[in-house]
């Protein structure tokens, strides 16, 4: 027998005008699409004005995206030089090779790549310790990549860190416990924009005398650490999710305690923790607008300096429009992928047709 | 492994878990290639002799020796003599996220330093003697329980232990699988292993063991042949459980 089939109409029927109820609040969220999408659209797109050196191009009733793409460069790579500006995209697909522990399905294989990878994309941008580039300082770099740097770059040095940290809040040993526990409930409990005023007076008082810390630098010790207190929680929801039956089983096989976490708790641990971690990345990415108060020329400093601009006085909804759309895009897709990490990792290696195949 | 020692020396064995005196001094001795079923009722204590002999529940007096190797002595040896033994849980315990044959090569490649093509195949052959080797490339999840458990046997005996544990094996499953398992249990007796069991299997008692030994309210009460254990109890709380049992 065949699993019964139902027609569009009657599938239609079950999903939207089931009850009288039901029904009601189609005919609603109808009248509200019905009201609202057309006009969105009308001045999104229809009416819109894509081109244009001044506000003058703008015209009533639509989006003046001219304002937009006449400072794209700016507003994705900040004051980086024109004619340097492949560096960027050098810097960005390092970057990408960073992320491939997290993102490869054998994380242990790939995790030099971070280093690596972070690395590389900051000298690459500063042109630091690599002969035949010219030097382009920190304060040009800026735009929405300096978000995506900065973000990236956290993340990715904070996962090992909130990792750490959450496994030191389960130690048995009090000093490692009552510090993590310390730090992850100091960090959490303040808001990072104090943190990054802070960072200014507080991160000199750490690094040996005469050491000069950037703004950047300064900035991203800040997001990462803050970061981490936050991954660090995360991550302890999926150590607790691991059964005390898996530390048993792996002692009675003579795993050590490195050994047993490292192999049987982490990476079910982590499994459990992705819509956790994959949520403090999304936080993380979008705190990065927070940079412009510290001076940092990211997206949203240069978004403000446009609109003070004269030429561009007034266009602050299609300033904002285009950076929530960026943001929305980044995240969205950051999203996605986690969706598929964990179908992935809960598919079997193999699966059914490899096994068969084994001699019996 | 030496002659002179017993394979597992248990002596004046107490343990607390908080207010509750859980062992109240057990003597226990196993001779090398003994099989050995352990019965009584819930909460007397046989599932924590079993984990204070491989060392999972640290003992608070008395001593557990393991082939004259005190798990009391030197950290080292203690590891090593702890590492002799084979344990299977009554939850099975594998681990989810690696595929079966993982599961049992996990401990050779990574304590035992085995290659991993070595572990492979050495893993592939207990996996044919406990009749799953067609899954090795599966999950825990997509098996069933018996033959999750009978995974876990495999993966006990991958690590060549010279003492198997058995913590009530077949207690977690569906009647129609405790059969498979206890199969794999008698072969293991079959082939020379010295078992200790803990187990509410009547019958596995009878057949295979070599010994029963009854233990209530933290005491060993009685132990004797199973011939001699089923048809003449001496002891009163033995035959009360008894005869709640197979009534």
């Amino acid at each position: 027998m065949r699993p019964p089939r139902h027609s569009l109409g009657r599938r239609v029927r079950a999903s939207l005008f089931a009850t009288p109820w039901d029904a009601a609040v189609t005919l609603a969220v109808g009248a509200v699409l019905v009201f609202t999408v057309p006009g969105l659209l009308r001045w999104a797109l229809i009416d819109a004005v894509w081109l244009g050196e001044t506000k003058a191009v703008c015209r009533e009733g639509g989006a003046c995206w001219a304002f937009v793409t006449a400072r794209w460069r700016q507003m994705l790579a900040g004051f980086y030089p024109e004619q340097e500006l492949w560096r960027v995209g050098a810097a960005a697909a390092l970057l990408a090779a960073a992320t491939a522990p997290v993102a490869a399905p054998r994380p242990g294989r790939w995790l030099w790549l971070t280093p690596l990878g972070v690395t590389g994309a900051f000298a690459v941008l500063s042109g630091a310790g690599l002969s035949g580039l010219p030097d382009v300082a920190p304060e040009a770099w800026g735009g929405f990549f300096l978000n995506v740097l900065v973000g990236a770059s956290a993340i990715l040095l904070a996962l090992p860190f909130g990792i750490l940290l959450a496994l030191g809040r389960g130690s048995r040993l009090p000093v490692v416990k009552g510090l993590c526990v310390g730090f992850i409930e100091l960090v959490r409990s303040v808001p990072l924009i104090t943190l990054l005023f802070m960072a200014s007076y507080v991160l000199p008082l750490l690094v040996p005398a005469g050491t000069e810390l950037d703004r950047l630098t300064r900035a991203l010790v800040v997001v990462t650490l803050f970061s981490a207190a936050y991954m660090a929680e995360a991550v302890r929801g999926g150590l607790q999710a691991v059964g005390g039956g898996q530390r048993e089983a792996a002692r009675a096989l003579g795993l050590g305690s490195v050994r047993t976490v490292a192999l049987v708790v982490l990476p079910q641990a982590l499994r459990v923790s992705i819509p956790a971690l994959v949520n403090t990345f999304i936080g993380v990415f979008k705190d990065t607008t927070l940079l412009y108060v510290i001076g940092l020329f990211d997206v949203m400093w240069i978004a403000r300096a446009a609109l003070s601009d004269f030429a561009w006085q007034g266009r602050e909804l299609e300033a904002y429009a285009f950076v929530g759309l960026v943001f929305f895009a980044a995240c969205f897709a950051l999203s996605r992928w986690s969706a598929a990490l964990e179908r992935r990792l809960d598919a079997a290696p193999l699966g059914l047709a490899a096994a068969v195949k084994e001699p019996a | 492994m030496s002659d002179t020692h017993p394979a597992v020396a248990v002596r004046g064995l107490h343990k607390w878990f908080g207010q509750a005196h859980v062992l109240r001094g057990v003597d226990l001795e196993v001779r090398s290639g003994e099989k050995v079923c352990v019965l009584g009722p819930s909460g007397s204590g046989k599932s924590t002799l079993i984990r204070c002999i491989n060392g999972l529940e640290p003992s608070d007096g008395g001593r557990v020796a393991l082939a004259g190797v005190d798990l009391s002595g030197p950290r080292k040896q203690a590891e090593a003599a702890r590492r002799t033994t084979g344990m299977v849980f009554q939850s099975f315990n594998l681990f989810p996220h690696l595929t079966v044959l993982e599961n049992c090569t996990l401990a050779p490649i990574h304590v035992s330093k085995l290659k991993k093509a070595d572990a492979e195949a050495e893993s592939m052959a207990l996996l044919e003697r406990v009749r799953i080797a067609e899954h090795a490339r599966k999950r825990p999840a997509q098996l069933s329980g018996g033959q999750q458990q009978r995974a876990a046997i495999a993966r006990a005996l991958a690590m060549q232990p010279q003492v198997m544990l058995f913590d009530e094996p077949t207690s977690a499953l569906d009647p129609e699988m405790v059969g498979e398992v206890l199969d794999v249990m008698r072969g293991l007796a079959r082939d020379g292993m010295t078992m200790i069991v803990v187990t509410h299997e009547m019958s596995f008692a009878r057949q295979a063991a070599d010994r029963v030994v009854f233990m209530d309210e933290g005491l060993i009460v009685e132990q004797a042949s199973p011939t001699e254990f089923f048809a003449a109890p001496s002891h009163a709380r033995t035959r009360a459980f008894l005869s709640r049992i197979l009534a």
